[in-house]
């Protein structure tokens, strides 16, 4: 199960750098979105994966580690709002410039700024 | 006290002259004398004391951990130093009043010399090397004010510019050796690090130490091969070369290595370093000062060969040399100060510098012409005046060398080489100015004698050099006696000033140099044209070029990393911390760790090969933006199945409802957005990324199996015990969220508050294009609000609200808690905008949401505050258990209040977002009237 996890956060890592990396603001804020999972969860399985157990008192022997999860839960909703932050910078930025790409223009309408 | 005092009021003093200038400029220069005039007076005060052998402290704690503390001392070499500073300060601030033309800030020079006179005397009275670092610094900038002080002309701004860059490169590597001096004594004080001499000497870090001490002091002191800057230096107003130039901050170096002399001189390394750098630069600077045009430029090269003897004299590592370098540094200040101003004085009546055109002066200013006279005949140390003494001292000195066995004949004979060439320029000063014919095409013709005052600063120092080189054992003795004893730390051997020493070979040295002078001079045809044709690089074009070419290094190196592409700087993020994360988990031994691994059930790799298949799904499918979220939620949806596989029901929760806010949120903003992403990246724009983000993956990956394959403790263990007991909840993840850590949720809440405000903000007045078909020119639905899907969604409204209900009560004790149920509550609202149009709802549900979310982290806040009531800390909870009639046994507690402040910011902010981009899309919404094909009418 570890060999899994470690597989999924990988994946889901490169995924959201490789859509980061893009010049357009969309997939950059979806790639984002994918890293922000693959981070949660990464945060979260530290605490190890522990089956069965939820860190509820009285409801069995044995409890999962409750630190992470706080941590991550309040992550989720931060994270939230963070998307939601940059989605409007987006918005605003497609409205002021005209263009949805991260540099204000797309490459090939850019002028070189070294020239 | 007194020691405080003398050093800070020339600070108080400059700004007397700033505010006096308007007065005049004799009140202006009176009144600027003031500051320095107490100074010196309570220096004189102090003499005495420090005569007897006294030293004197003041110590007051600064930032004791860093072992910087406000001391100062005064013995005899600091008072030597500071009556140096002070006295001929006032010689100086008196002289700049008439030197100064009316066009020019009388006020501003005042200002910045005193300035400097502060800096010069914290260095040469601080008992800390730091602090005395902090003034050699100073020294440093203020001198770049006051050589850059005609702003207005290049050649002043270019040589402020050098010399700064020299004197500041200096003062860091001092820096380094005052720390590795510091790190090997165990303290920055300077009585401790004198005492430890031998201890210093012994450490491994000696050789390094020392370089990069002198490396400070022979910046600051203009030796070769750092002498380059003072020349250039000359672009400062005469006054300013006078001062800084000749009497105080270019003897600063030598001041350290007088002041540091019992703590690393008398070695072998000390001897080759100091005395050989001291050496050439005093025969080079001898040599080119010769050849020098310009008045204070022949000025400048003899000042550089002066302190090159100082230096020599202090590499001898004999006492009696060291001594002499004390002497010469007296005689130097009082013989040089006088002939730059002298200088100034010619410069300033005949408007010209060039001593080809200054001839025959003699007739226009025989009183000036007789100072100066007598001034460049102890440059060159003629008998009966000060500069004699010392170089006769000098020369005895270098006879006594013991370090270069067979080549010891080497030292007297270069020592005398550079006197004669310093007797050669002297009298070429003397010769060429005052007389050799008639002036040549002077700017102002006749010349004449210069005010009255403007002189009376000359004549003392003149006076000054007659008397000690005359009466040397009545004036200068006591002093040289002291400021010696403190160099060497003990009583100087015994030794008397004596104009007449027998016939001996320091004589016959002296009557080689002055008659080899005389004859080097007659032959200066032929010596002109010979240095004219050597090939020679302007120094000041090196530096320029060095420095342009640095600059162009750096602006290239900017360019390259910061390009103004966000792109960029994302990819090089990336790769930093990729470069960041590689150097951590390097050292690692073993991937695999000790832990037995948990077994893998066929629903969980489904599940994963679910979340695989999603996420490489929405990248291969990202130009199809629409098609690429509702994959991306499919991996959404698969992260909430983990936590729920793993034992985590309140972050399962918490995941949906977020997942089903985000895609709404993602597509409503994909309306504005184009609907498909253009192929733009290049071939090697994708293989740099997909190595890139592979190599990311696959770091995060191996770090996360690395981790989950290791024993594993946690502190959670107290918040497991004290749940119940201490916060009255089962539920430990809500109980830690507003109780244990409830301070950190506050500050989350408030992020969340602030997020939402500033998307409002952003979206207040934003104006987009408006689409009205989608990506294939098909009109959006005619329908925007199904009736039976807005009938559905307000049955469900209250049932939604009662579910966010009951998930907000239990969650104390079972899954749930604030901000479930508020994002439950949210999706249950958004549900009734998307089904009805925002403008029914807001005839409906007339909430300012700012307000609501403001209200919810004031609620949080207030209960925190409430503690304080009862004098508890900040957020300190209690519960109690009250029976109700049907329900039963209930808690209350009062966590369960900062868990209302939670809910509330929740709904508040996420409907301020969501809300406001709707009604964003509402405005835009209606098309106008279009026929079939979309088209406007």
């Amino acid at each position: 199960m570890e060999l899994l996890i470690s597989i999924m956060l990988a994946v889901m890592t490169a995924c959201g750098i490789y859509l980061m990396l893009r010049g357009r603001t969309f997939p950059v804020i979806v790639g984002l979105t994918l890293f922000t999972y693959a981070v949660n969860l990464f945060i979260f399985v530290m605490g190890r994966l522990t089956a069965g157990a939820p860190p509820i008192i009285g409801s069995g022997e044995s409890y999962a580690d409750p630190l992470p999860q706080a941590l991550v839960l309040t992550a989720i909703v931060i994270s939230f709002a963070m998307t939601a932050f940059v989605l409007v910078l987006a918005l605003r930025a497609r409205a002021e410039l005209g263009n949805d790409h991260v540099d204000g223009a797309p490459v090939n309408e850019r002028e070189d700024s070294r020239v | 006290m007194t020691l405080l005092l003398i050093v800070l009021l020339p600070l108080f003093g400059s700004l007397v002259p700033l505010a006096t200038e308007r007065y005049g400029r004799n009140i202006c220069a009176w009144s600027a004398s003031i500051a320095p005039l107490i100074s010196l007076g309570l220096l004189i005060s102090l003499v005495p004391g420090v005569m007897a052998g006294e030293t004197l402290r003041y110590h007051r704690e600064w930032l004791p951990s860093l072992g910087l503390d406000l001391s100062l001392r005064l013995d005899g070499l600091g008072l030597m130093f500071a009556l140096l500073i002070t006295g001929i300060g006032l010689l100086v601030l008196l002289y700049a009043r008439y030197y100064l033309s009316s066009k020019d800030s009388l006020g501003r020079l005042y200002a910045l010399l005193q300035i400097f006179m502060l800096a010069m005397l914290g260095i040469v009275l601080s008992d800390n090397i730091l602090l005395m670092l902090v003034f050699w610094e100073l020294t440093s900038l203020s001198s770049f004010l006051l050589i850059g002080y005609w702003s207005h002309q290049s050649d002043a701004r270019k040589g402020a510019r050098m010399a700064l860059a020299v004197t500041g490169a200096g003062g860091l590597c001092l820096l380094a050796g005052a720390l590795l001096l510091g790190h090997i004594v165990g303290s920055f004080n300077l009585g401790d690090i004198l005492a430890a001499g031998d201890q210093i000497r012994a450490h491994s870090l000696y050789p390094i130490t020392l370089i990069l001490v002198l490396l400070g002091a022979f910046t600051k002191s203009a030796q070769f091969p750092f002498h380059f800057w003072l020349p250039h230096a000359m672009s400062a107003p005469t006054p300013v070369s006078a001062y800084l130039h000749s009497a105080t901050m270019v003897k600063a170096g030598v001041f350290l290595l007088a002041r540091l002399y019992p703590a690393l001189a008398g070695t072998e390394l000390w001897f080759f370093l100091v005395s050989f750098t001291g050496l050439a630069t005093m025969v080079y600077g001898a040599y080119t000062a010769l050849f020098k045009h310009d008045l204070k430029g022949l000025l400048a090269y003899s000042t550089i060969s002066h302190l090159g003897l100082i230096t020599l004299l202090f590499g001898f590592n004999t006492q009696l040399a060291a001594a002499a370098a004390v002497f010469h540094i007296i005689n130097h200040a009082t013989f040089k100060a006088s002939l730059f101003m002298a200088a100034g004085i010619i410069d300033h009546e005949t408007g010209t510098r060039d001593m080809l055109k200054l001839h025959g002066l003699w007739k226009y200013m025989p009183h000036t012409a007789l100072l100066a006279m007598v001034a460049s005949a102890a440059m060159a140390g003629v008998p009966l005046l000060n500069g004699f003494l010392s170089k006769e001292m000098f020369f005895a000195e270098s006879l006594q060398l013991e370090y270069l066995g067979s080549l010891s004949w080497i030292m007297p004979v270069l020592a005398t080489l550079g006197a004669l060439f310093s007797v050669a320029y002297s009298w070429r000063f003397i010769h060429d100015v005052f007389f050799n014919g008639e002036p040549v095409d002077l700017p102002k013709y006749p010349p004449h004698e210069p005010p009255r005052f403007m002189k009376v600063p000359v004549e003392m120092l003149v006076v000054l050099c007659l008397v000690v080189g005359i009466f040397p054992n009545y004036t200068v003795e006591p002093f040289m006696h002291a400021a010696a004893s403190a160099v060497l730390g003990r009583e100087m051997p015994e030794y008397h000033l004596a104009l007449w020493h027998g016939f001996n070979l320091p004589l016959l040295m002296s009557g080689i140099a002055l008659a080899g002078g005389l004859l080097l001079y007659s032959q200066r045809k032929g010596l002109f044209a010979f240095y004219e044709r050597k090939y020679r690089s302007d120094e000041k074009l090196v530096f320029e070029a060095r420095v342009q070419r640095s600059v162009r290094l750096a602006q290239w190196v900017t360019d390259r990393l910061e390009n103004g592409s966000l792109q960029r700087y994302m990819a090089l993020f990336v790769g930093s911390a990729l470069v960041a994360g590689a150097i951590g988990i390097w050292p690692l031994q073993e991937w695999t760790g000790s832990q037995a691994l948990t077994p893998v059930d066929p629903v969980s790799l489904i599940a994963a090969g679910l979340l695989i298949v999603g996420s490489f799904g929405t990248v291969l499918i990202h130009h199809n933006r629409f098609a690429a979220l509702l994959l991306l939620s499919v991996v959404g949806l698969v992260v909430s199945l983990t936590f729920i596989r793993f034992s985590a029901p309140d972050l399962a929760l918490t995941q949906i409802s977020v997942e089903v806010v985000t895609i709404v949120l993602l597509m409503l903003a994909l309306y504005f957005l184009p609907q498909l992403t253009p192929n733009e990246s290049g071939r090697k724009r994708v293989a740099r990324d997909v190595v890139l983000s592979g190599a990311a993956g696959t770091g995060v990956g191996l770090l996360c199996w690395t981790v989950l394959t290791r024993p594993f403790s946690s502190i959670s263990d107290y918040f497991l015990e004290n749940s119940v007991s201490g916060g009255g909840g089962s539920n430990v993840v809500n109980v830690i969220l507003v109780d244990f850590r409830g301070f950190d949720t506050l500050g989350e809440i408030t992020v969340l508050a602030l997020a939402a405000v500033g998307i409002y903000a952003m979206l207040h007045g934003l104006k987009l294009p408006l689409p009205y078909v989608d990506s294939d020119g098909r009109r959006w639905a005619r329908e925007p609000h199904p009736p039976i899907l807005s009938v559905m969604t307000r049955v469900l409204l209250p049932l939604a609200i009662m579910v966010s209900l009951y998930i907000f009560l239990r969650g104390h004790n079972m899954p749930g808690g604030g901000f479930i149920a508020g994002l439950v509550t949210s999706v249950a609202l958004i549900l009734q905008y998307i089904s009805t149009g925002t403008d029914w709802m807001q005839q409906r549900l007339r909430w300012n949401y700012r307000k609501v979310a403001a209200s919810g982290v004031m609620i949080a806040t207030l209960t925190g505050l409430a503690s304080w009531l009862f004098g508890y800390p900040f957020l300190t909870s209690t519960f109690t258990y009250l029976h109700w009639p049907v329900v039963g046994k209930f808690e209350v507690a009062s966590a369960m209040a900062f868990d209302v402040g939670v809910y509330i910011t929740v709904v508040g902010a996420t409907m301020l977002i969501l809300a406001h981009l709707g009604r964003l899309a509402q405005s835009t919404h209606e098309p106008p009237a279009t026929n079939e094909k979309g088209e406007k009418i």
